[in-house]
This record gives structure tokens, sequence and C-alpha cells, in this order.
């Protein structure tokens, strides 16, 4: 498998050309510096993201809390997780922070407020 | 059931609200029935907004008595509805003697009118009233004015409301029977009784017609495609200025025209089109319209147009044929007794508006007796416009009034105060671009880019509806599909 | 009506308005004031749910509500008095500010006012498209408002016109809340967003990008049924037989930012048509003394960080201006190969960071700071791309002659 792909490690972006074969990294092209490298082998191998998306709020005073996740997870679990958030229900007052979902699809990470939303009328 | 009605009037344009108001001036029950969910979904509030003087229609005809009547009278009407007019002259402008004899053969036919301050200017005159504007000569039109067909229908819609006359939206009339002396009119999911049904059913007025048993009327959709322009080029144009009608080169020729609000506006274009609502615009005439409006402001780009649109203008007079057929305001008592049928209604109808009213009024008073409405007041008022005020009169706005200190609209610096009036009463708004044209929330630079959301939850709040229930604009016409989530009658 | 004296009035408390208030507090301007229209400060940030903001600034990948906190809980645990509702409608020369509260009408006298106001989206009327106009037609950022901040989804089937950042979020939004996003039609022959958001907003969720086509129309009376799309010649004008008509009910434009200086022109400060900001000097002053810029108000930025930095900078020179130290700048700067550059102006007496666009993308290139053909300073640039903006600190200068900002292929 060969892949072209923008290096968005620094603002450089590198356009690099990575071959890889049976799970590891067999070639890397075009990057200017080792770290080239590791981005080629991550995203070509086991690419992960982060993900944000908003959680229905019950008397709050705004409707949805904005929430992500704590670390990234693999790119093939993303829109598995959102259904996940998406389920999620808070009650206000919600704290930055605090967590919405413990353990997301048991990946290890945990999805947090990205804001406060107070209660309705303490807004 | 429901009582009979005495006045069904079909259409809450400018005409069918300026007939709903002439007719509370007597003891009638009226009914006003508009098939779009709220005001403003016609040519009544898609045109130049302009007060003609009538120095452009045959004499003798209904329409050059009607537009000079109601010329000459605007402001008092404007002053009792406080509708936003200026009389701001107009200038023909010519450049070779083919041209001239146009503008001769204009101001002859303006004098038969009856048309006052008509006059040919030279050059230097053109220079001093416009910089911008380039001619040889030109008929000045001294009344010649530009109003807010917004105000202008809103005002006489509301008048007529406040004065007892009903308005049921989303009513489409989709058929009509006469028995026992009373019209049964189908519409919006029911019936209304009346004993007179007044057809001002604009672009359908063809159609409403044939349906009341007056056949033979062919309303020809005749579309008229515009730039409006951001209010930064306000300056460059302070009356319409319009080139003679030139039928040789078959171009549309430059009309330029300032809006009451302080935009301007570069067109109409002239296309005969299928439809009667067929509102697209196109790339060929959005690119002459461009090009002829650089003509006049030389640095004109394309982002100074803050909109495109078109209005469609209902002619009796088809492609054959060209030019303007007289109004049609008739009583045909062999064929379909109880109706008072306008049709043809095109400009200067927003002109003539009340003469037309008064003239369409006056053949049912021919009919039967009416008698007057004591009560009747002919007094409308406009919330204050906090963009008009000066720092005094604003501070006493807020003071009076918060809501007057939150601006929704920035670019229009329109407030909540206004959009709040602009939602309540009996003629609220009901739809999104209804509370645009009643406030200008969102008719700026920035179309709504900064208030649109807050327009919209104000307006869901009044209506007390879902999102998915929302409505931009005509029948089917809605904004959201729903909740991103379910937040249990939250937000 | 009362005027109140201040040494400084922000306007905007937006990531610019914050990060400058923040800073000047701390560098001892105490009398001031940030005035917000919205209820809450934080700008843009509060509708930007997404990660990405602080990569420079914090060294990690905050969302929007995150890094406007970062600055907000600061600036109010010192105290630093932000007046939110409180919409700025009046500029003078003089420095008068205006603004509209549910209180009352505001009045300041100024010694020096900030300007970050940010900027606005470019609307549909500004576009060559024809046809009807339905609803349905939403730009990216009011999409995303509605999404992210009202609960309402705008619709099921969606294309976007123009590539820009907040297009591409809105692809990647609308596909996460279940719509099916057609497609992004850009007019130019190169996306305008950075590749970070193409890959992580468009590809990752297999949204094509359709690069050089452009929608010429819209159908549907009442809501969007279908737009046409077609491709372009290299003057941007439609191909004819090109059309295509691809049915949605939803067109998102992102087709552009334009800085929003309604109250900058009520001043009287000259713009610069090629950011669409106003006319600045090296410390961010505009052609009106004492009236300063900066964030997107003064150029658009690619990312919150370089708007906060800005922000800060700018900071430092109202208070040197405060003090009475400004010094002059009588040293014109201008581009070459660039689509715009800031600032118009230098000093000379020391260095200045200048910030630029290329014109297009350019492979190999090399970005020099020239005066009077002497090299003062140079950076290769290997990927220039105009939807990155670049920076080069000009040195200070023995002459006054003009400084060319010159990016050519190396």
């Amino acid at each position: 498998m060969t892949k072209t792909m923008i290096c968005l490690l620094c603002p450089n972006g590198c356009h690099l050309t990575a071959e890889a074969d049976g799970g590891t990294l067999r070639r890397c092209a075009g990057n200017g510096c080792p770290r080239g490298e590791d981005y080629a082998r991550t995203e070509l191998l086991h690419p992960v993201r982060n993900l944000a998306t908003t959680v229905a709020v019950a008397g709050g005073a705004l409707p949805l809390c904005p929430v992500r996740l704590t670390a990234p997870i693999p790119r093939e679990r993303l829109l598995e997780a959102a259904a996940a958030l998406h389920r999620c229900r808070l009650r206000a007052p919600v704290a930055a922070g605090q967590v919405v979902l413990a353990d997301v699809l048991g990946l290890g990470v945990d999805a947090v407020a990205t804001r406060a939303v107070p209660a309705q009328g303490d807004g | 059931m429901e009582p009979c009605y005495d006045v069904a009037v079909i259409g809450a344009g400018v005409i069918g609200s300026a007939v709903a108001r002439e007719l509370c001036r007597y003891r009638l029950r009226v009914v006003v029935l508009e098939r779009n969910p709220d005001l403003f979904g016609g040519t009544s509030a898609r045109n130049s907004g302009v007060l003609h003087a009538g120095f452009n229609n045959r004499p003798g005809t209904k329409m050059a008595r009607l537009c000079v009547e109601g010329n000459r009278t605007f402001p008092r009407a404007a002053a009792e509805l406080d509708v936003p007019f200026r009389r701001t002259g107009k200038l023909i402008v010519g450049f070779d003697r083919e041209d001239r004899a146009r503008l001769e053969a204009l101001l002859e036919t303006g004098r038969r009118n009856g048309v006052p301050e008509l006059r040919l200017v030279g050059r230097a005159e053109i220079r001093r009233m416009a910089p911008a504007i380039r001619g040889e000569f030109a008929l000045y039109s001294g009344s010649t004015g530009v109003l807010s067909p917004f105000q202008w229908n809103l005002g006489l819609a509301e008048n007529a409301a406040n004065n007892g006359a009903e308005f049921r939206f989303s009513h489409p009339v989709t058929a009509a029977r006469r028995e026992a002396g009373c019209w049964w009119l189908t519409a919006g999911g029911g019936t209304v009784w009346a004993r007179w049904v007044f057809n001002c059913a604009g672009l359908h007025a063809d159609r409403v017609s044939a349906m009341l048993g007056i056949p033979g009327y062919r309303i020809y959709p005749c579309r008229g495609e515009y730039f409006l322009l951001d209010r930064r080029l306000a300056d460059c144009l302070p009356l319409p200025a319009y080139p003679v009608p030139n039928y040789r080169t078959g171009g549309l020729g430059i009309h330029l025209t300032p809006t009451i609000d302080g935009n301007v506006l570069i067109g109409p274009s002239t296309e005969y089109v299928g439809a009667p609502e067929d509102w697209a615009t196109t790339a060929p005439t959005q690119a002459l319209l461009l090009e002829e409006g650089r003509r006049i402001l030389p640095g004109l780009s394309r982002a100074d147009c803050i909109r495109t649109f078109a209005g469609v203008r209902p002619k009796l007079a088809g492609p054959d044929k060209g030019g303007y057929d007289d109004f049609v305001i008739e009583r045909r008592d062999d064929l379909a007794p109880g109706v008072v049928n306008l049709v043809g209604i095109e400009s200067p109808g927003l002109t003539s508006a009340l003469p037309i009213a008064r003239e369409a009024v006056g053949l049912l008073a021919e009919a039967e007796d009416l008698a007057e409405n004591p009560d009747f007041d002919p007094i409308r008022r406009r919330p204050p416009v906090f963009r008009e005020a000066d720092e005094a009169a604003r501070a006493a706005l807020i003071a009076r009034d918060p809501d007057y200190g939150e601006l929704i609209c920035r670019c229009e610096e329109v407030t909540r105060a206004e959009v709040r009036e602009a939602l309540s009463g009996p003629l609220g708004a009901r739809t999104l671009t209804g509370l645009k044209y009643r406030c200008r929330a969102m008719m700026g630079r920035c179309q709504g880019g900064y208030c649109q959301m807050r327009l919209a939850a104000m307006l869901r709040e009044r209506l007390g509806c879902r999102p998915e229930d929302l409505l931009y604009g005509p029948e089917g016409s809605w904004l959201f599909t729903g909740k991103v989530r379910d937040d249990e009658g939250n937000g | 009506m009362k005027e109140m004296d201040k040494d400084v009035v922000i306007l905007g408390g937006g990531p610019a308005g914050l990060a400058a208030a923040l800073r000047l507090w701390d560098l001892g301007v105490r009398d001031l004031v940030v005035l917000e229209r919205e209820p809450e400060a934080g700008g843009v940030l509060r509708q930007c749910i997404h990660d990405g903001f602080g990569l420079t600034r914090f060294g990690e990948a905050l969302t929007g509500p995150e890094y406007a906190a970062r600055f907000l809980e600061p600036a109010l645990a010192r105290g630093i008095p932000i007046r939110t509702g409180a919409a700025a409608t009046g500029l003078t020369a003089g420095r008068r500010v205006t603004a509209v509260t549910r209180a009352g009408l505001l009045a300041y006298r100024a010694r020096a006012v900030i300007l970050a106001m940010g900027c606005r989206e470019r609307p549909l009327g500004a576009l060559p498209v024809a046809g009807t106009r339905p609803a349905g037609v939403f730009t990216a950022g009011v999409a995303q408002a509605y999404l992210n901040l009202h609960n309402a989804m705008v619709g099921r089937e969606a294309v976007i016109l123009g590539s820009g950042d907040i297009g591409l979020m809105m692809a990647r939004r609308l596909t996460l809340e279940g719509a099916h996003v057609r497609g992004v039609y850009e007019i130019l022959p190169y996306p305008s967003g950075l590749p970070r958001n193409l890959l992580q907003c468009l590809d990752d969720y297999g949204i094509p990008l359709h690069l050089s086509r452009t929608v010429t129309a819209l159908h549907g009376a009442a809501r969007l049924e279908a737009v046409t799309v077609a491709a372009v010649d290299d003057r941007r004008r439609p191909i004819p037989g090109t059309e295509e008509r691809v049915p949605c009910d939803t067109l998102i434009l992102s087709v552009g930012l334009i800085p929003e200086n309604e109250l900058t022109r009520q001043a009287g400060a000259l713009l610069d048509p090629s950011t669409g900001g106003p006319q600045t000097d090296q410390f961010g002053q505009t052609t009106v003394p004492g009236i300063f810029a900066a964030g997107n108000v003064l150029h658009v930025h690619d990312v919150a960080d370089d708007v906060s930095r800005e922000a800060e900078n700018l900071a430092g020179a109202v208070r040197r201006y405060l003090d009475g130290h400004l010094p002059p700048c009588p040293v014109a700067v201008r581009g070459r190969g660039c689509r715009q550059v800031t600032p118009g102006r230098l000093a000379g007496t020391e260095s200045a960071v200048l910030c630029f666009r290329p014109e297009r993308p350019l492979r190999g290139a090399v970005a020099e700071v020239i005066q009077d053909g002497r090299v003062l300073a140079s950076r290769r640039i290997p990927w220039a791309n105009p939807a990155q903006m670049e920076r080069l600190t000009a040195p200070p200068l023995d002459s006054r002659a003009p400084v060319e900002v010159v990016l050519r292929h190396d």
C-alpha cells in the first residue's frame, strides 16, 4: 500500500510518499525531518483521531454541551464513538472537564465536557 | 358553521390589503385569504419600490389616471400608515435624436395625464442632480419617489386588521361555488362563505377569475431580475435613473434605483416566463445587469452585491404584443354576481394601490348601500426604528424599553424590541422572511450571518413550534429537519 | 449622555480582544474595558467545538470553548471589566466609542481603541449563483451555530461550496450527525482549507473534494432541491457543457471571510483592499492615531493561536503608545508574489514581523525581505500555500526606502 500525504506535525507541511506492507512501514520519502517518518507510520498503519461532538443537556442554560475525548482513538471507531456519545444525556449544571462518558467503547479514553453549562436561569 | 362574511378578499398583497382597508371604512365583515403563510409572498415584495409619476401610461386609461392619483395622494396615505417614502425625482436619460424624440413623447404623455413637475433637462443639470449619471439630456420627473414596498403592504394590511379585517394565511382558494346568494370558497382545508368576493390574486388573478366564472383573461408572467447593492454605494445615486426605453438594441438599459432603506437596485430586466412564480435569476441576465451597472458605478464589484432576486409582473399584454394593457377593475354580474374582479394589476400597481382599492370598493357601493363604520381609524404606527433615532432618542427608547438596548441585527441595527414588535399583533410575522421584511433584520450586508439564528429562535418561541415546523418563506420552505438531539423539551 | 474616560476601549471579546485585554492588564494598563455584544465573551470560539486550537500556543489540542476559557478565566480572575451585551455602534476619529446595552447607551472617550471585531462570512448574494432562492442555503458559520449552539439540524443531503476551513469542519460535523455530504466544490484549482482539515474532515469520511468546480445555480422553489455544478476555466468562468445537477436539500457556503470593518470605516481609517482590513503599521496602528487593530478584523488568520499572539503583541504596542513612546513608521511595505502583506508600514528602528500569503501554491519557494536591492531576511518555504499565512521577521533598517516582501521560486 502506497499513499501520499501531507505531514501535519509542523507548519512546513512536507508532502510524504509512504509505503507500508504487512503492518510495517517499508519506505517514506519527502520528509524534511525524522519525525515525518513517524507521522507516516502512524497515519498509514493505525491512524488515530480525537472526536468532538455535543451531548443533550436537560435543564441547562444551553440545550447542548460540547464534549471531546481525553485522547485520540482509532479512526475507524469514530462513528461508533459518536453514536455512543449521542445517546448520553446530561443534567445541568455541567462543569467544564466533567466526565460525560467514561471509557468510551472500552478504548480507555473518557469523553469530557469542554465547557460549563449552568442550570437554566443561573446562566 | 362559520358565519357568512360580507366580503372575502383573495390575496393579501398590496392590492388585497388596500381593498381590505377601504372595505373597513364601512360596516362590513371582511376576511382576507392569502395562499402564502405570511405577507410578502408575491409581486408586492419583489419590485423596485418606486412611486411612479404616470407619464409612461396611455392617456385615458385607468392605469394613467389611478397612477397619477396614487402619486398625488401618496403623502397622505404614507402619513396615515407610517410608510417611509421620499420624493427623489427621477431621470430618464437619452443620448441621440431618437432618444430625444421619445423623451418628448413621454413628456407629452405625462402632460396629458396631468403629471406635475415634468421637464427636459440638459447635461449640466443631469450632472448636478446625479454626478455619476452620463447623458446628453433627460426627462426629469419631480413627482417620482421611492417607498418601502414592505411597509406599504404591511401598513395597509395592519391597518385593515386593526379595523377588524380578518387575515387567514396558508389559505389558497382552490374552488368556488355560488349558492343561495353567497360565494363558498374552499381554502386552507375549510370553507369560507361570503356575499362578495374581491379577486386580488395578482399573478394568479386569471385562474381565480375563471374559477369565479369570468373566463378569458390570461396573465403573462414577466420576470424582472435585480441586484441589490450594499448601502455603501447609496451616495452614488440620489435618484432613480433609467435610460430611454430602447427597442432597437434589445438591451436592458441601465435601471438604477435607490431604495428608501439606503441600498441601490440594479434592474429589473424584462423576460416573459412560463410560470407565475418563476423567481429564478439567470446567469446571462445577472452578468448583463452587473456590466450595465458598472457603466454608472465604475468600481462596482460582484462583492458589492448583497443579494440577487427576481420579481414577476402579472401582465395582460403578452410577449407578442408587449407594452401595457390597462388594469381590469370590473363587476361582471352577467357572469359572476357578487364578484369584483381585479386583473392585470402590474406596475404601477404599487403606486396606484389605494385609488385602485377605492375604485374597486366603489363597484360594491354601486350595488348596495354601505353604512359607514364610525370606528374606522385610518392611522397605523410603526414601532420606533432604532436605526433612525439620534443618540438622545436612542437613550430614551432604551430607558422606556430595555429591549431597544439589545441589537439583534448589527448591519441594519435592528433591536430586540423591533423584532418583538414584528412578531406580535394579529399580523405578526410567521416566517423568517416575513420577519425580515417587517423589521429589516437580515436585510443588510451580512444577510443574516449574525442574526439569523436569533431571529429563528425568537420566531420559534412566538409560534411555539418545533424546529422542523419553522418556515423560511413559502409553504414547504422548512429550515430544519428537527433537533440535533432530543433535549427533553429544553431549548 | 455622560462620557467615560478610558485609557483603552477594546471592541470585541473574542480571541483577539481577550488576549489584548489580558496582556494590557498584565502590562499595568488597568483603565480599560472590553465591549462584547454577545451575552458571553469568546466570540466564534464558542461554536467551534472541534479540537485543534492551542497547538502552537499551549502545545495541546483544545476545543474552541476550552481555548477561549484559557483567556477568559484569567481575565475574569483579574477582574478585567468585560461588558457583555454591549454592541459598539459608533466610533469616531477622536476615539469616541458608543455602545448599545440593555441598561442604556454607553459613551467612552478613549486614549486608545483596539479593534477586535473579527470577521464575517461572505453571503450568497456576493456570488454569481443563479436560480431560485430557496430555504436550505446556509453559510458554514451559521450552520455551525445552528448545530452546535441552537440544537437545530439544517438538512439531510448537503453540498458544500468552497473548501474554507469552516466548510470542511461542517462537512465532518454534518456527517457525524447523520447527514450525507455529497461533496465539496472549490472554484480554485487548489483547496482553500488547511491540509489538516482536508485530511481529518474530508478524507476520513470519504467526502469527495472537487477542484475547479463551482455551483452555478440553485433549484427548488421552497426548499433547495438541487444545485447545478460546473467545471470552471482558468479565469473561474463556468465551462458550458460541464454542468451537472446534484440533488441536495442543503448548501453550505464556505466562500471566504470578510474582516468586519464598519466601525473602522466610520472612524475614517483607510482599508487595505487586499486584506479587507485596515491599513496598519508594524504596531497595529491604523491610519487614525490611537486606533489599533488585531486579529481577524485586520486580516483573516488560519488559526486562533496566531490571533492571540498578534493581539498580545499589539497590547505591548498600545502600552508604548499610552506612554508616548511609539516611533513613527515611515517605511512602506509592498508585496510581490503575495496575495496580501501586513503591516503596511515599518518604523525601521526595530525589527518587525511581516505576515503574508502566497498568491498561489508554490513548490520550493523562498520568501525574502528586500530593501534597496539588499536581501535583509529570507526563508525557504517548501510548500507555499495560500491557505497558510507565512511570517518573516524584518530586522532594523538602515534606510527609509520601501521594503518588499518577495515570494518566488527558489
